[in-house]
């Protein structure tokens, strides 16, 4: 009999049978897998011990997630507030389309992003595939509808309300839209974090484009996913803490930050109609596919 | 003294609109919404004309035709270009900026830079009473005092024109009063500044209006100075429609 590899789901191997190729999974005489238990314990140790390794990984992953998300807010951000306001024939066409791409799967994306880059792709030249500037663009790619869509909506619920009176000051459409998008800067601070939350946590598109490769293009979600299939359990559940923790890090200062400016904003006034929707329109401004 | 000079360029009664058979139709061209159909009238210079008619009867359409909101879909209409207009709407529609800056993003619109629009912005905050909250969020004001600043706003942008879409609408009566004072005060200051509002309050139109427009499922059906409108024989006898309008309001 002859061990094809070692798998961690629960202490059992994978064989090929001996009188056919047939591979089996069988359970391991000595099982040496650590339970869940044993590996948050480790996993806390070495987050609390900083370990070099997994601080590399982790600083990597937030940096081609930040990177991917600013390029795809510069451009998502304005195209989404245009979208919202203008008034173009094959304006239902695009939007479809984009609404479409909400829920394009991230493989998808990466596959696209490797051809381009891939050395007989039209992108071939510029000698990416499998760099930082690979997974950054897969990932601005990846989120760029996201933001585009929700922007749109946000700002078409806005311009829904206040458009007829900016156009009756003299705001020509991209005025407008800039206008309504600055009005709606609450609801498009959880866009961000929304794509971020949705760039940083995706696995597909940059183990394709990125290779995985060990202190270049390795990042959290791609070596949670080796390290799972190595069995090294506490570094992927390590990762996969620090992952939860950043997230929950980034929503806990948009609270306050929120927070902080409707404070500001309220002074020593009670809360006048116009103020509480701020978050409910947030949360309608994130539901995907709203904007048609 | 204000600051402020509507200018009045223009000879007195030259008409400031002029709508030949203007019709508005939405939705499909097979089975159109007819908004306005066929109106024809005209609206000299400083008449205060009041717009009536049960909802749905084309006042709010009429009123964006007039502010070039919407464009006919039939007929004509012909606005002086040179005018400058501003429109207050039923609810005050004031961004999430402090009340200055709401006032002074009107006047930046239309050319005014930044730093001479705020100090304008000032000014016509005084005009309306509210300058302590310049500084303040203008949508943390109350419905009153948000009207206020709108009217601020399009009083702030010298408007020749004003048109007003049920601004009392959705106000208390003392804010309402205090609007009402604010719209006939703009309206009969040193130059008369030319007046067109849609309202469901027939008292208000009374009290503001020297011209009334009855609709009716997009057509004028009567056109007729305000005490004509309410008193004597003439509305009851060649406008019943419009007479069984005032006498159910007054019910």
């Amino acid at each position: 009999m002859v061990h094809i590899a070692r798998n961690w789901i629960g202490g059992y191997d994978t064989a090929t049978c001996p009188c056919c190729p047939q591979l089996f999974v069988r359970p391991l005489e000595n099982p040496t897998v650590t339970s869940f238990s044993e590996s948050a314990a480790t996993a806390l140790q070495l987050i609390t011990a900083m370990d070099a390794g997994l601080l590399a990984i982790v600083g990597r992953s937030l940096a081609v997630s930040a990177s991917a998300c600013a390029m795809a807010c510069a451009l998502g951000l304005v195209l989404g507030a245009w979208l919202g306001v203008a008034r173009f024939a094959g304006r239902g066409a695009v939007l479809t389309l984009l609404n479409t791409f909400l829920a394009v799967p991230s493989v998808v994306v990466g596959l696209v992003i490797y051809l381009l880059l891939s050395r007989t792709g039209p992108l071939g030249y510029l000698g990416w595939l499998f760099s930082f500037k690979a997974m950054v663009l897969a990932q601005a790619v990846l989120v760029l509808p996201i933001v585009t869509a929700l922007t749109c909506q946000a700002v078409e619920d806005a311009q829904s309300l206040h458009g007829e009176q900016l156009q009756s000051l003299g705001a020509r459409p991209l005025t407008r839209s800039l206008l309504l998008a600055w009005d709606e800067r609450y609801a498009l601070l959880t866009v961000l974090i929304a794509s971020f939350g949705r760039a940083v946590s995706e696995v597909g598109a940059v183990m394709i484009v990125g290779g995985n490769i060990d202190g270049f293009t390795r990042v959290m979600t791609t070596a949670i996913a080796l390290e799972t299939s190595k069995g090294d359990l506490p570094l992927a559940l390590g990762l996969g803490l620090i992952l939860l923790g950043v997230v929950l890090l980034l929503n806990g200062v948009v609270a306050l930050l929120r927070r902080w400016r409707e404070r500001l904003e309220s002074d020593a006034g009670s809360h006048a109609p116009g103020t509480a929707p701020v978050a409910a329109r947030a949360a309608d401004a994130l539901t995907p596919g709203a904007c048609a | 003294m204000n600051g402020f000079d509507p200018g009045c360029a223009a000879p007195a009664l030259r008409p400031v609109f002029e709508l030949s058979g203007a019709s508005v139709h939405f939705g499909r061209a097979a089975s159109p919404v007819r908004a306005l159909s066929e109106v024809t009238l005209s609206v000299a210079r400083g008449e205060r004309v009041a717009l009536v008619g049960s909802n749905g009867c084309g006042k709010s359409t009429l009123l964006r035709l007039l502010h070039k909101l919407a464009a006919p879909s039939a007929g004509q209409i012909t606005v002086d270009p040179a005018l400058r207009q501003a429109m207050l709407f039923q609810k005050p529609h004031l961004l999430r900026l402090t009340v200055q800056a709401n006032i002074a993003l009107g006047l930046w619109l239309r050319g005014t830079p930044w730093g001479q629009a705020k100090a304008l912005a000032l000014s016509a905050l005084a005009r309306v009473g509210l300058s302590e909250l310049a500084q303040r969020n203008a949508r943390q004001l109350s419905g009153g005092q948000q009207q206020r600043v709108a009217m601020a706003r399009a009083w702030a942008l010298q408007p020749q024109v004003l048109l007003l879409d049920e601004p009392t609408a959705s106000l208390d009566p003392h804010a309402k009063r205090e609007v009402e004072a604010l719209i006939d005060e703009f309206a009969s200051g040193t130059h008369a500044m030319t007046l067109v509002f849609a309202s469901h309050n027939l008292g208000q139109v009374k009290r503001l209006a020297s011209r009334v427009i009855y609709l009716e499922q997009g057509r004028v059906l009567a056109d007729l100075p305000v005490q004509d409108f309410f008193g004597g024989p003439l509305l009851q006898q060649q406008y019943p429609a419009a007479h069984l309008f005032v006498k159910g309001e007054l019910v």
